[in-house]
């Protein structure tokens, strides 16, 4: 019977990442997947002839540029092409564009308020500020307040030096920054709506928070600490689609010795004498290894795969408890042109469109979703890969994703069905005809994904892209919650390497490469054994 | 009005027509685009699709007559004798004491007809050197205006032009077209070490040739670039630049700073047993025989992201050699440098320190980091070649 070192449940890019770490340091390792392809939420599918979508997450940005460089990404076909716009078409007056260039952005957002379009120097700078403060927490083990182990206290006091050096000022701001609503935090820079409205959008993408919820401005920086190049905040397109992400990881693990199996769903890891030794899958076939690593979010991890007997009854509670919810859909659409909107020049094309013009129309998308439906205006962050990359649509079509916010898990009348997700789909559609008259025309084909689906097809559960909500409460060393948030649970021999723990989603690789970090350290300690 | 100190090129109204970040430079007293839009942009069009770069002020020489071939084999450092017609070779030439005075693309026309194309004047040195050859040395530069076209899509975009043949174009080779009617030469060449290639054609033709890659390359996200861009995908391809990298043998001050091309990692390109003298042969002999070059000129890749710009190379305490190119590649998400070290040093794999300053809010601060060297070209995609 083979055995592993480390047998990793699901190849979403965190697995991947852990694999690849894990096999570079010699470890013999198998990572299995439920699905017929690899990368879990960063996959690129061809559903419409001629056409790639990144069917799930779209663009790239986080992906810790240490990951890139210790597993050689770019040499197994990794690519980031940066784009360079974003703008919030509007049906009242000139749309807004904001631009790379710092003169050409003072002058396009100077058309609706010369104060905004210099507060704005201000404003990035205080973000960036907030991300020198955080960049270096995300590739480390959150130290534990709590513990009085060395490790955790030299973490902290880690953590202390640099937030000391930061100065009385801007120590209240850190804190006012990790939990209060974006909506104040720009009341504070800008006068205009459309530009509260766009930095705004950021603040709401895959939580369950509107922009007047405590919490929502950390979300913002959850995205904008990413980087392409060292332009802090910019994000780009994996050439060939996000699933060129998960196949440039996949290469670097492969290269290493890892092996990955796909269409091999694990239904149970086994545990024996409070150990996890291994796991069973869907056809009766056990794998068996040493470190037992789940790539799933904590929901599945603990209340689905790991079985009920071998868990403290307060662990499963937390793990009931935790909040992971759905909040997003999605659209991957073929088009037979480029689409042009109201009032947009082609550069903004290129970049990211931003259906929401004032934070009221966020917040009224919201409200719809607190109470179980879909926005009737919903938010929409959309782009389209193939004005960049050509490897997306034929020559002159393209490719666009168009990522929706909010629509509900569960909705108020029952569960999803087909009809339901046609309308919500229209709902959309419509919306966008809104700002684009011909675009129902220009539809060659067009993927529907509510939050159900992505459950459904791609496990995330309640299709949270987050693999958990972003607040406070939910991260650092409370992610995913006290006690399992070093990556390690409390069933020996059993990880967690997804964005369920710490630094959380967006196709970081971070959490994956802790986790490998922390399990060798189990390794050499031979803690694992 | 006083007379513009600097020349357009064929093709300035259209790029100043794009140039919208109206960032120029000079380039052998032609003003050019060091980025129309935006370097990012530029750069990523490179690696991802296609993009335009006017090389007209490039010197062209053309040589002709009897003794054309002859004369060239006692130029340059490769052997003439196997440039097939229609082939175009990168080579060096050297002076006496076998130093580098340039290297550049020969393009091999037809029997006794050459074309030395060069980033520095070098009317002297060949008509010098040409004493006593049956051969005619023009400089052409203002005769033939080129277009370089690189990247990925390089080749469909062309092919959707109405360009022929080009499936058919090899690495390094030329072909001679008509387009509308009007004569082109297409080389498989270019400085970015991707697919590519350079069109050349009458000035007179320039803006017509842009309008029609322009409308050809319109779905293909086509675009047109300046130096700046241009160089981050040199560094990547490792290739030189004469004056950057080295100083030219005619323009060292300092006899120690010539090059011979062993010491710039082009011995490749020097065939010590071709028939006859060419110029700097006895020195090159004598080099070969010694043990190592004295310098070199190696890549590095370097740890950490500052680029290494004007950095110090330490093996150990002693100071070995200093970058002459340094950036952060976005493409092949690392830190490389081009640097000039010692000889004994230049082993690909050997581990160095590198000292990099780098500007902070007003502060310079210093660090110090760990270099390897490693082979050039940094960056070398299958389809350069396929």
């Amino acid at each position: 019977m083979q055995r592993y070192d480390a047998v990793i449940v699901g190849a979403g890019h965190n697995g991947l990442v852990t694999a690849a770490y894990l096999a570079k340091a010699g470890k013999k390792v198998m990572v299995l997947e439920r699905r017929h392809l690899i990368g879990g939420a960063a996959v690129s599918e061809q559903l419409y002839p001629g056409f790639t979508y990144s069917s799930c997450s779209y663009v790239c940005s986080l992906l810790r540029p240490e990951i890139m460089r210790d597993l050689d990404l770019p040499r197994h076909g990794l690519q980031v092409n940066p784009y360079e716009t974003s703008s919030c078409p509007t049906h009242h007056g000139e749309p807004l564009v904001m631009y790379h260039d710092a003169d050409r952005n003072r002058r396009s957002m100077s058309r609706h308020s010369a104060r905004d379009a210099e507060a704005y120097d201000c404003y990035s700078l205080e973000i960036r500020r907030q991300c020198r403060f955080i960049k270096p927490l995300l590739m480390m083990t959150p130290p534990d307040p709590t513990s009085f182990k060395w490790g955790d206290i030299e973490g902290l006091l880690r953590l202390g030096r640099t937030f000391g050096q930061m100065g009385e000022r801007q120590m209240y701001d850190i804190l006012r920054f990790w939990t209060m609503s974006i909506a104040d935090f720009l009341d504070e820079y800008f006068e205009s709506e459309i530009v509260k409205a766009l930095s705004a959008g950021s603040s709401i993408i895959g939580t369950a928070l509107g922009p007047r919820s405590p919490g929502s401005a950390y979300v913002l920086l959850h995205h904008y600490m990413g980087e392409v190049d060292g332009e802090i905040g910019a994000w780009g397109f994996a050439r060939g689609g996000m699933g060129s992400v998960s196949k440039a990881i996949a290469g670097a693990a492969r290269e290493a010795g890892a092996e990955i199996r796909t269409e091999a769903e694990v239904t149970a890891v086994i545990v024996k004498g409070g150990k996890a030794v291994g796991v069973a899958l869907a056809d009766g076939e056990e794998v068996y290894g040493t470190a037992i690593v789940s790539n799933l979010d904590p929901k599945r991890t603990f209340l689905k795969i790991l079985p009920r007997q071998h868990l403290p009854e307060e662990v499963y509670e937390q793990a009931e408890r935790f909040k992971i919810r759905g909040s997003s859909g999605k659209l991957n659409i073929a088009l037979d042109a480029l689409p042009q909107f109201k009032g947009l020049p082609y550069d903004a094309h290129c970049g990211a469109i931003e259906i929401g013009d004032s934070l009221d129309y966020l917040e009224r998308a919201f409200d719809d979703y607190k109470y179980g439906q879909w926005s009737r205006r919903p938010f929409l962050d959309i782009v389209i890969p193939s004005t960049v990359d050509p490897t997306m649509a034929p020559p002159g079509k393209h490719y666009m994703s168009v990522f929706v916010q909010y629509v509900p898990y569960k909705l108020a009348d029952g569960p999803w069905t087909d009809e339901k997700r046609q309308a919500f789909g229209d709902t959309v559609i419509d919306t966008i005809s809104e700002y684009c008259p011909n675009f129902r025309d220009l539809i060659l084909h067009c993927q529907v994904r509510t939050p159900w689906d992505l459950e459904n097809e791609v496990g995330l559960t309640e299709g949270n892209i987050f693999h958990g909500e972003l607040t406070l409460d939910q991260l650092m060393f409370n992610r995913p919650f006290p006690g399992a948030a070093q990556y390690r649970t409390p069933v020996r021999n059993f990880y967690m390497c997804g964005s369920g723990t710490h630094p959380g989603g967006g196709v970081m690789g971070a959490p994956g490469a802790n986790a490998a970090r922390e399990i060798l350290k189990d390794f050499k300690g031979r803690v694992l054994s | 009005m006083s007379e513009q100190y600097l020349r357009e090129t064929p093709f300035h109204d259209r790029i100043a027509a794009v140039a919208s970040a109206q960032s120029w430079e000079r380039w052998q007293g032609h003003i050019t685009a060091v980025t129309l839009g935006g370097m990012d942009r530029e750069y990523f069009a490179i690696r991802n699709s296609a993009s335009v770069y006017d090389v007209s002020p490039l010197i062209k020489y053309r040589i002709t007559g009897a003794d054309a071939a002859r004369f060239v084999d006692r130029l340059i450092t490769r052997d003439v004798a196997r440039c097939a017609i229609g082939q175009a070779y990168y080579t060096p030439w050297c002076d006496d004491d076998g130093k580098v005075i340039e290297d550049g693309t020969l393009f091999r026309l037809g029997k006794a007809d050459f074309l030395l194309n060069a980033a520095l004047h070098n009317l002297h040195w060949l008509r010098d050197t040409a004493y006593g050859f049956d051969v005619t040395i023009e400089d052409v530069s203002a005769e033939i205006a080129g277009l370089s076209v690189q990247g990925p899509l390089a080749q469909t975009v062309l092919i959707a032009m109405g360009i022929g043949g080009l499936e058919r174009l090899a690495h390094m080779r030329l072909a001679e077209t008509r387009l509308d009617d009007r004569p082109m030469r297409v080389s498989r060449t270019g400085f970015t070490g991707d697919l590519g290639y350079e069109l050349w054609i009458r000035p007179g033709d320039a803006s017509w040739l842009w309008d029609r890659l322009m409308a050809a390359g319109a779905l293909y996200n086509v675009l047109p670039i300046g130096s700046a861009a241009l160089n981050h995908a040199r560094i990547e391809a490792g290739f030189i630049l004469v004056n950057v990298d080295f100083i030219s043998a005619t323009y060292a001050l300092r006899p120690s700073q010539k090059r011979s091309p062993y010491e710039l990692g082009l011995g490749w390109a020097v065939n010590l047993k071709k028939d006859g003298y060419f110029i700097g042969k006895r020195a090159l002999l004598a080099e070969r025989k010694a043990a190592t070059p004295r310098r070199a000129l190696v890549g590095l890749e370097i740890d950490g992201r500052k680029p290494a710009v004007d950095a110090f190379i330490y093996a150990g305490k002693r100071e070995v050699g200093r970058t002459t190119s340094a950036i952060w590649s976005p493409t092949l998400k690392k830190n490389i440098a081009i640097a000039s070290i010692a000889g004994d040093q230049a082993l690909p794999g050997t581990e160095l320190g590198i000292e990099i300053w780098h500007p902070k809010e007003l502060k310079i601060e210093r660090s110090m980091v760990g270099c390897r060297v490693v082979h050039r070209p940094f960056y070398d995609p299958p389809r350069k070649k396929a």
